[in-house]
């Protein structure tokens, strides 16, 4: 008996205190691509209101699997979902942040900006089609380069990811061939080449195979210093990966219509053609009120405060135009369970 | 207690059976406390109880897996074996190239482990100057405890450009024109692939077989040793008749945790396979997949339903594969032992 009083206590205070804690933290869960942004954001957000923003970062397809639970208060995504399937769930996206998917090579003698490549070319090199460096198709786009007659390695991804999505969406907007042999997904059934586990493995495949080819996330390269290629663009120019060229292929999407933009193969001069943003999942209608205020709450303080830290670890700012849209979104859409919005300021 | 002693002498007892009753029943007389007859019986339970726990995790882990690839294994039944197409996009799924390359780096790593933890374990327990032994055994203990991402970093980083020039380019120039060899030995010498991985399997499994191995080695009897020497035999025979026959049954369970080790081991085995979803070369140099670097990579962005249920269903193959390996270890020792019999 004895015993049991403080067992009992115990419990009954750890109820209080969940049922504090309760008020206070949110949990999300998804992409590992913006999970440091996330975190930075988290971070800087508690110091400033004293909020716990708990993000768990578990890969895209398992956020999407914990929003449709609602285990989570928001999923998070590297790939947009259709607007139907969110009907169908009541959920809404929104983006956040905006990223490129940069080719990275290690030819010899080759420095980075250097190698010009186009989609069908990259496809082709995918689909293990073009199979040396000297091949007429990569020769016309580089007549000054002096190519080697070696053979192509290409470097992939191996674990499923929102990097090989906007990849693998790109090559089938530009090859009709890679469309319907390979198709677009976050993993697909390689035709060719050796897989790397993460950007890290990617890069490390590229920086110790002679003559290959890989593709990673542009913070990578960047911090990296990695030998990466020049693409040419939907106009036909040919675009150096930086954060003005993501930020044009957001600028030319047509948001206003939907948040579903996958900003590939985006039309305007100064556009990098693989560019993709990443997203933030939430259910219409909010279960827990406090909770999805709270959740908006941060986001309002992200979009406002964050972009600075954004840029620190090379992800590009939503545009402000877009942003504006993000906040209608969630003046109309986001509700309790009475049809109430969500107060979020 | 009377069991111990032939009938007829057990009767030599004059006393009468109340009196040696009281005996049995009553506390010793003096110091020493008796343990309650709960107590002892809480025991008993709580030892069925964990012996029953682990056997229904092992039934629980069955049934979820199979309840988890249901909708693979009604699409596809058995033809999943057999079919080697891996494609998430169209949600065709086949298994047949994660158990071939599960399989061969485990077969490599068993090829290269076996003999060189034969060679220590046998070096330490019959060879090794004293001063040597323990510091040796030590070293090789540390080696499982280095964490595996290490080992396939490692792999990647230091050990896969070493083989692609010393290794894999001087066996293509010797073998490129030999009909198998030449096949088993194409495609690009890049350090990455089933050959690597084995061989990052083969270290990582050696110091469990070996100090299994030497652990088995040290408690054969001096005695028996002892006399072999005596009729001038060899270290050589001393070992191969003497120590192993007497320790067959520890080794083959030393080699059976290696290869358990091997079929299950995922981090360093996923930085070098290379992870190819393709079967079209039966070249040891060419990138390939296994089962669990399969399921480390895919696993957190698979959408649920099909692809889910193919990499749960590639996980219940797993654990089919390792239940096969095992029940036949079991019936290897258990016709070692019927041999046994027959000769003596």
């Amino acid at each position: 008996m004895n015993i049991r009083i403080p067992a009992a206590s115990i419990a009954l205070a750890g109820l209080a205190f969940a049922g504090v804690a309760a008020a206070q933290d949110v949990t999300g869960a998804g992409a590992s691509f913006p999970a440091p942004l996330y975190a930075r954001w988290a971070a800087d957000y508690n110091k400033a209101t004293g909020v716990k923003i708990n993000y768990q970062s578990v890969g895209s397809g398992a956020g999407i699997k914990q929003i449709d639970a609602k285990t989570v208060a928001f999923g998070a995504s590297d790939m947009p979902q259709k607007d139907e399937d969110l009907a169908k769930k009541g959920q809404v996206q929104f983006p956040t942040v905006i990223g490129g998917v940069i080719p990275v090579v290690n030819i010899k003698g080759i420095a980075a900006g250097q190698l010009r490549l186009n989609g069908p070319v990259l496809a082709d090199i995918y689909l293990g089609k073009i199979t040396k460096w000297n091949d007429a198709a990569i020769k016309a786009l580089n007549p000054s380069l002096a190519l080697p007659d070696a053979a192509i390695s290409p470097v992939r991804r191996a674990d499923g990811s929102g990097t090989s999505f906007i990849f693998t969406n790109y090559l089938s907007k530009v090859s009709p061939e890679w469309k319907s042999k390979v198709g677009e997904g976050t993993a697909v059934n390689w035709p060719t080449g050796a897989g790397g586990k993460g950007n890290e493995g990617v890069a490390a495949f590229v920086g110790r195979l002679p003559n290959s080819i890989g593709y990673v996330e542009y913070a990578y390269v960047k911090q990296n210093k990695m030998t990466y290629a020049l693409m040419q663009n939907a106009d036909g120019k040919v675009v150096a990966p930086d954060d003005k060229a993501f930020k044009a292929a957001a600028a030319n999407a047509d948001w206003n219509k939907s948040f579903y933009q996958i900003l590939t193969n985006q039309p305007g001069a100064e556009s990098w053609p693989i560019t993709g943003a990443t997203f933030i999942l939430m259910h219409k209608v909010q279960e827990k009120p406090a909770e999805g205020a709270t959740t908006l709450k941060f986001f309002e303080w992200a979009y406002k405060n964050g972009d600075k830290t954004a840029e620190d670890l090379d992800y590009v700012p939503m545009p402000a135009s877009v942003k504006a849209q993000i906040e209608k979104l969630w003046a109309t859409e986001i509700k309790d369970g009475s049809g109430k919005n969500v107060a979020y300021k | 207690m009377s069991s111990t002693l032939p009938a007829h002498e057990a009767s030599l007892d004059y006393r009468t059976l109340a009196e040696r009753r009281q005996e049995m029943s009553s506390p010793p007389p003096a110091g020493r406390a008796r343990t309650g007859a709960i107590v002892d019986r809480v025991f008993g339970w709580t030892a069925r109880g964990a012996a029953l726990l682990t056997l229904a995790l092992l039934l629980g882990i069955l049934v979820s897996l199979v309840i988890g690839a249901w909708p693979a294994i009604q699409k596809y039944g058995l033809g999943f074996f057999t079919s080697s197409v891996w494609d998430p996009v169209t949600l065709e799924f086949g298994g047949l190239v994660m158990i071939y390359g599960t399989l061969a780096t485990s077969l490599i790593a068993l090829i290269i482990a076996v003999p060189v933890s034969f060679g220590i374990a046998l070096f330490l327990t019959e060879l090794s100057p004293a001063w040597l032994k323990r510091p040796l055994g030590t070293a090789i203990e540390l080696l499982a405890a280095v964490p595996s991402i290490v080992y396939g970093m490692w792999g990647l980083l230091v050990f896969g450009p070493l083989l692609a020039t010393f290794v894999q380019q001087p066996l293509q120039a010797l073998f490129g024109n030999v009909p198998i060899l030449g096949a088993l030995f194409s495609g690009p010498p890049v350090g990455i692939g089933i050959l690597s991985a084995g061989i990052i399997l083969a270290i990582m499994i050696i110091p469990f077989i070996a100090a299994v191995m030497r652990d088995v080695f040290d408690v054969t009897p001096p005695m028996l040793k002892e006399s072999a020497y005596a009729l001038g035999s060899t270290t050589w025979e001393v070992v191969f008749k003497v120590v192993l026959p007497y320790t067959k049954s520890g080794v083959i369970g030393g080699i059976m945790l290696g290869l358990g080790r091997a079929l299950g081991e995922t981090m360093a085995v996923t930085f070098v396979i290379g992870n190819f979803n393709q079967l079209d070369s039966i070249s040891l140099f060419a990138p390939a997949n296994s089962i669990t670097s399969a399921l480390a990579n895919e696993f957190a962005e698979a959408a649920s339903g099909m692809h889910q249920a193919a990499l749960i269903y590639l996980g219940l193959m797993l654990f089919f594969i390792t239940f096969v390996v095992l029940a036949l270890s079991k019936l290897l020792l258990m016709r070692l032992r019927r041999n046994e019999g027959a000769r003596s």
